[in-house]
């Protein structure tokens, strides 16, 4: 297995793992940091494929590292929100997706 | 067009980032008279550009002069024109209605962040590689759920934190799927990638296209993935969810479409049954929900959901002729001007009535009679009745459906216009009945913008109906 198949590999992983943090926690905070997780397993499967022959493939790059720039506006965003919740209502979860209703319905 | 600085494809992605961040800068309430008139100058554009598209086919533009991989390509053909033109016309006329529905310091940061939500779903329709469409697709994300949550309240924060987490799943999974395929054929560009596809994909481009689908169904709420737009869309300010239900979740549709016609072409067809009855799913349970909620934009947004089904009907049939895709299509612009209209209808009876319940349209009609037209003009096009855009998309759709032989397309479609007009006359009915709280009430006469907008385009839903041709015309040069 080359380094880059490896690399490739790992991504899978780390991927899937915080996939299921996103879905699968409560805590906000948590949810957040997962997130973070699926974008650097994605970012790694990126880079780590790219490699052929041994050399690295500068596009990917630059695609990672807009990537980086996103991720880190909606982990921004994200956090301002999660904030605004709990200062708001002293909570640091919204219930599982789906399960939680509006007030009166 | 030789001039490179007129170049409609780069000033519809410009004068919006342009006019938002001069609202923003201005500070909290301003800037409606701004995205008003850029808003204008942008339908101007993009007519240009769709009569451009109708006579001389696709236009490029390559950003800079610098070419792919390295640069940014745009590319417009006929769906990206019809897209743009939806996008431009309804956020026009919604602008003008949130002018005067938003009160000072109710939605401060709404100009900014609807100019930052036009701008991605322009550049988004005329993206040509699938990693710009990523950024684009995140950029849409984080201003809807920026304006799902710009209100404040506790209950729209928490639709906004559920609205984003999914938005994120959705375009991580997206992502994912670039990365895949980058690594699998070493480029990003749709157009390469549809030459490069074939039957014998291996595994990984397989489980791209699962993730890249998967994704944008989230992201497009189709059902089971809906969960997070019922909050989001009835939570947010009536202009909002107007924006969101009308455009945001046809921007991730029109992406699926791009993918399906492009990239994915030779694998798609033998997949097609499951976003088929998904959207078979999504039109009984919508319904169901927007025939038993008790609140009036919950209704509206189920109403979403549910018409989001029609939109999936459509990929069984796409193999054969144009027609299915001129039906998804004329369906989308239909549902994103009715439904534009029916929210901000909900959004004045909910501000003269002040009671968010479907009983508190009860006995309006007397006293917003252009509303309560607006709405059941609406109604019509989502039930499909002659002669409204809504009919001529679900009639092209019945009748592809027939000819192919897939009768039970043919009847959900039938039945989910039965269903649609339960919830719809559910409304009307309420709105016609003689009042008994009527004289506790003062007869509060709404801003004749608030009326008339959602008039506007509830009528040019039912216009659609009758001057469908320039729009079946424009997608003539599309794949298939």
């Amino acid at each position: 297995m080359s380094s880059g198949l490896l690399y490739a590999a790992t991504g899978c992983v780390i991927f899937a793992l915080g996939l299921g943090g996103v879905m699968l926690l409560d805590h906000l905070l948590r949810r957040i940091l997962a997130f973070n997780l699926m974008g650097s397993g994605a970012f790694l499967v990126l880079v780590g494929l790219a490699q052929r022959d041994g050399t690295p493939d500068p596009v990917p790059q630059a695609m990672v590292l807009t990537g980086i720039v996103v991720a880190v506006a909606a982990t921004a965003l994200a956090l301002t929100l999660a904030r605004r919740w709990h200062a708001l209502t002293g909570r640091d979860e919204i219930g599982a997706a789906g399960k939680q209703r509006g007030p009166d319905d | 067009m030789t001039d490179t600085f007129f170049v409609p494809l780069v000033w519809l992605i410009l004068l919006p980032l342009l006019w938002a961040t001069l609202a923003f800068m201005r500070g909290p309430d301003r800037g409606g008279r701004l995205a008003i008139a850029g808003l204008a100058a942008q339908l101007a554009l993009a007519s240009v550009l769709a009569g451009d598209i109708a006579v001389h086919g696709p236009r490029n533009h390559v950003v800079g002069g610098w070419p792919e991989p390295l640069g940014i390509a745009l590319v417009a053909d006929g769906l990206s024109a019809v897209m743009l033109l939806l996008t431009q016309g309804v956020t026009l006329v919604l602008a003008i209605y949130a002018r005067s529905y938003f009160k000072p310091g109710a939605s401060p940061w709404f100009w900014p962040l609807a100019g930052f939500l036009v701008a991605g779903m322009n550049a988004l329709f005329l993206s040509g590689d699938l990693f710009n469409l990523y950024v684009t697709l995140e950029l849409v994300g984080l201003a809807a759920v920026g304006l799902v949550a710009a209100g404040g309240t506790a209950e729209q924060i928490a639709a906004a934190l559920r609205y984003l987490l999914a938005t994120l799943v959705g375009s991580g999974a997206y992502l994912f799927g670039v990365a895949l395929l980058y690594g699998s054929y070493g480029t990003v560009s749709a157009s390469l990638l549809g030459e490069l596809v074939g039957n014998d994909a291996p595994l990984a481009v397989w489980l791209a296209g699962g993730l890249m689908l998967g994704g944008l169904l989230l992201k497009t709420a189709l059902f089971p993935l809906h969960f997070w737009l019922p909050p989001a869309h009835g939570g947010a300010p009536a202009p909002v969810s107007a924006l969101l239900s009308a455009l945001v979740v046809k921007a991730s549709f029109f992406l699926i479409l791009r993918l399906w016609l492009g990239p994915f072409a030779s694998l798609a067809p033998q997949i097609a049954w499951l976003p088929a009855l998904l959207g078979a799913s999504a039109i009984l349970w919508g319904s169901w929900m927007a025939i038993k909620t008790d609140r009036l934009k919950m209704l509206v947004a189920y109403s979403t959901v549910a018409q989001i089904g029609y939109l999936f009907l459509i990929f069984p049939l796409l193999g054969s002729g144009k027609l299915a895709l001129q039906a998804g299509v004329l369906h989308v612009v239909a549902h994103g001007l009715a439904k534009a209209a029916m929210f901000i209808a909900a959004g004045t009876l909910i501000k003269i009535s002040g009671n968010e319940r479907v009983l508190g349209v009860t006995g309006t009609a007397d006293r917003l009679p252009v509303t309560v037209f607006a709405f059941a003009l609406a109604g019509v096009s989502l039930m499909g009745l002659p002669p409204s855009g809504g009919f001529l998309a679900k009639w092209l759709l019945i009748s592809t459906a027939l000819a192919q032989g897939q009768v039970w397309i043919a009847g959900v479609a039938i039945g989910g216009g039965l269903l649609a007009a339960v919830y719809v006359f559910r409304v009307l009915r309420l709105a016609f009945r003689f009042s008994t709280a009527g004289d506790t009430i003062p007869p509060a006469r709404p801003a004749a913008q608030l009326e008339w907008t959602a008039f506007a385009l509830a009528a040019a839903s039912i216009a659609l109906g009758l001057f469908a041709m320039p729009v079946v015309s424009l997608l003539e040069g599309v794949a298939p």
